[in-house]
């Protein structure tokens, strides 16, 4: 694990995205659960997607990691069109959800060499050495998963999502589960990965510290809606608030009261 | 294109699965086992009391140690879809670059690995404790075996699909498939035992050709080539057609978002 890293964060320069989303739309019967979202995640940023329950961000990263189809819309991952080139795309990105925890019946070790062989990783017995090191689970190797508590759970599902060091890596409340010391570490860990790799980062979050904490730039889902995009640390004080608590706030209880600024246009 | 390492690690999975799982091993020969006894006393009393001079130990045990391979193979299929179902890992597999195809690959290498440890208990006790012969069927027995492989896979295949599309309750299906087909497949009896209607259904079986063909292998030292041919050409029909099954219900699942929310069953 890295040490805890400062509450300074540079946007990384501009290049061409990891991932790329445009116009994405998804429905179900009646309801409308993302309408028309477009954005883009580039190399070492890591973006967090916000909004209240039901907001569609969960519906978006399904659609991002191919067990959900869109009705409209196009992914491209790493140059990757999602629907054309689906191997291709998901070869390149991996993802831990507190809802997705791996097998309870197989040990660690087992899981993660069986995730290793399916993301084509190559020498997976080292590769999963490396990952339980790094996630502090080498203790754990032989534990079946379904014993492991909920943070030990979800310390195994980020190992999973490190194993093919994947260049797109989403992230749905990855730290839910975990106490304020693993926490920080994991964050820690995961902007150290942002920046030392090509890596872009989907993150999800109800955490809005942890937001400013991590992410170079969030945008806020309504309704399936992007209702606003910018920096965490930045935005609130566009729209009027004080902490981007607040704002989320608003954004969960009036979203017809925020506009865009120009910039955000 | 197939990975074979994507395929292997489904394979992988199922022998940690078993290593770890005595619960697991024991349902792999105890009850074929069963089975074979069962059916070995029967058809010794029937040898017995028969005035015939008709051997029921070919005729009847051989059909026992057929059918129940077939299901073997059928269950291999669904028990391990069924892990995936069990410990609701959907999401992370076809989350992964894991195609459908490379997916029902690891079922069927699967399926082949803990049928044959089925098959090897049911020979060895029927042969040893009950003087079954196989080469009483000759070279045919490689053809029966193959036409009950490719039926038992595509029944699998089937029965996962069921679970697929209709959520984990739908496990229920899958037990009595083989129950349900039987008696079209003529196990114990000719085909012609049965009325014309049942007849004309149990022709669009594979495993009744199998059963006629090694009827007829006991009867007359032969068995014509040609219905066992349209029994293999019917198994791999199915075999096919239960592989779109299947793809067509996973794109279903995708297209509504089932997949990612499988233990809710239906997304309705």
């Amino acid at each position: 694990m890295t040490a805890p890293v400062s509450s300074a964060l540079t946007s990384p320069p501009r290049s061409a995205p990891i991932l790329a989303v445009s116009h994405l739309s998804k429905v179900y019967g009646a309801t409308v659960a993302v309408d028309g979202v477009s954005f883009e995640v580039g190399t070492h940023e890591i973006l967090g997607l916000l909004g209240p329950n039901g907001a569609g961000k969960t519906t978006t990263i399904n659609m991002i990691l191919g067990v959900l189809q869109p009705m409209s819309g196009s992914i491209t991952i790493d140059g990757c069109d999602l629907a054309q080139r689906r191997r291709q795309a998901l070869e390149r990105t991996n993802f831990a959800a507190v809802y997705a925890p791996l097998p309870g019946n197989l040990t660690v070790a087992q899981n993660l060499r069986v995730f290793g062989l399916l993301y084509g990783v190559h020498r997976v017995r080292e590769r999963v050495e490396e990952v339980l090191g790094e996630f502090d689970l080498l203790r754990f190797r032989d534990t079946k998963c379904g014993v492991l508590s909920s943070g030990e759970q979800t310390r195994v599902a980020l190992a999973k999502a490190m194993l093919n060091r994947p260049r797109l890596l989403l992230l749905d409340e990855p730290t839910a589960s975990l106490d304020p010391a693993t926490a920080r570490e994991i964050r820690a860990s995961i902007r150290e990965f942002a920046a030392r790799t090509d890596v872009g980062v989907l993150w999800t979050s109800h955490n809005m510290i942890e937001v400013a904490e991590v992410c170079h730039r969030v945008l806020f889902l309504s309704r399936g809606k992007i209702l606003l995009e910018g920096d965490p640390r930045a935005l609130p004080a566009t729209h009027g608030h004080e902490t981007l608590e607040d704002l989320f706030v608003t954004v969960a209880r009036e979203p017809l009261t925020i506009r865009r600024s120009p910039e955000e246009e | 294109m197939m990975s074979v390492r994507r395929t292997s690690a489904l394979l992988l999975r199922q022998f940690y699965l078993l290593r770890g799982s005595p619960t697991r091993i024991v349902p792999l020969f105890a009850w074929v086992a069963i089975d074979i006894i069962l059916w070995g006393f029967i058809t010794r009393y029937l040898n017995q009391v028969s005035a015939a001079r008709f051997n029921f130990v070919p005729a009847m045990l051989g059909a026992v140690l057929l059918w129940d391979f077939m299901t073997r193979v059928m269950q291999g299929i669904t028990t391990a879809f069924l892990e995936d179902v069990w410990s609701r890992n959907f999401l992370n597999l076809f989350a992964s670059p894991l195609s459908v195809s490379e997916y029902l690959g690891g079922l069927v290498l699967s399926s082949i690995g803990t049928s044959i440890i089925g098959l090897v208990t049911m020979v060895v006790l029927a042969t040893l404790v009950f003087g079954l012969s196989f080469f009483v069927y000759g070279t045919m027995l490689a053809a029966f075996l193959l036409v009950l492989f490719l039926f038992g896979i595509a029944l699998g295949i089937f029965g996962s699909a069921l679970v697929m599309r209709f959520g984990p309750a739908a496990e229920w299906f899958i037990w009595p498939i083989p129950a349900f087909i039987s008696p079209l497949a003529c196990v114990f009896y000719p085909l012609a035992t049965l009325p014309g209607w049942m007849q004309g259904l149990a022709r669009l079986i594979p495993a009744s050709y199998v059963f006629e063909g090694m009827r007829g292998v006991l009867a007359h030292g032969s068995v014509a080539g040609a219905p066992l041919a349209v029994g293999s050409a019917l198994a791999l029909a199915y075999l096919l057609l239960m592989g779109r099954v299947f793809v067509a219900v996973h794109r279903r699942a995708v297209r509504t978002g089932l997949i990612a929310r499988y233990s809710a069953e239906s997304v309705t």
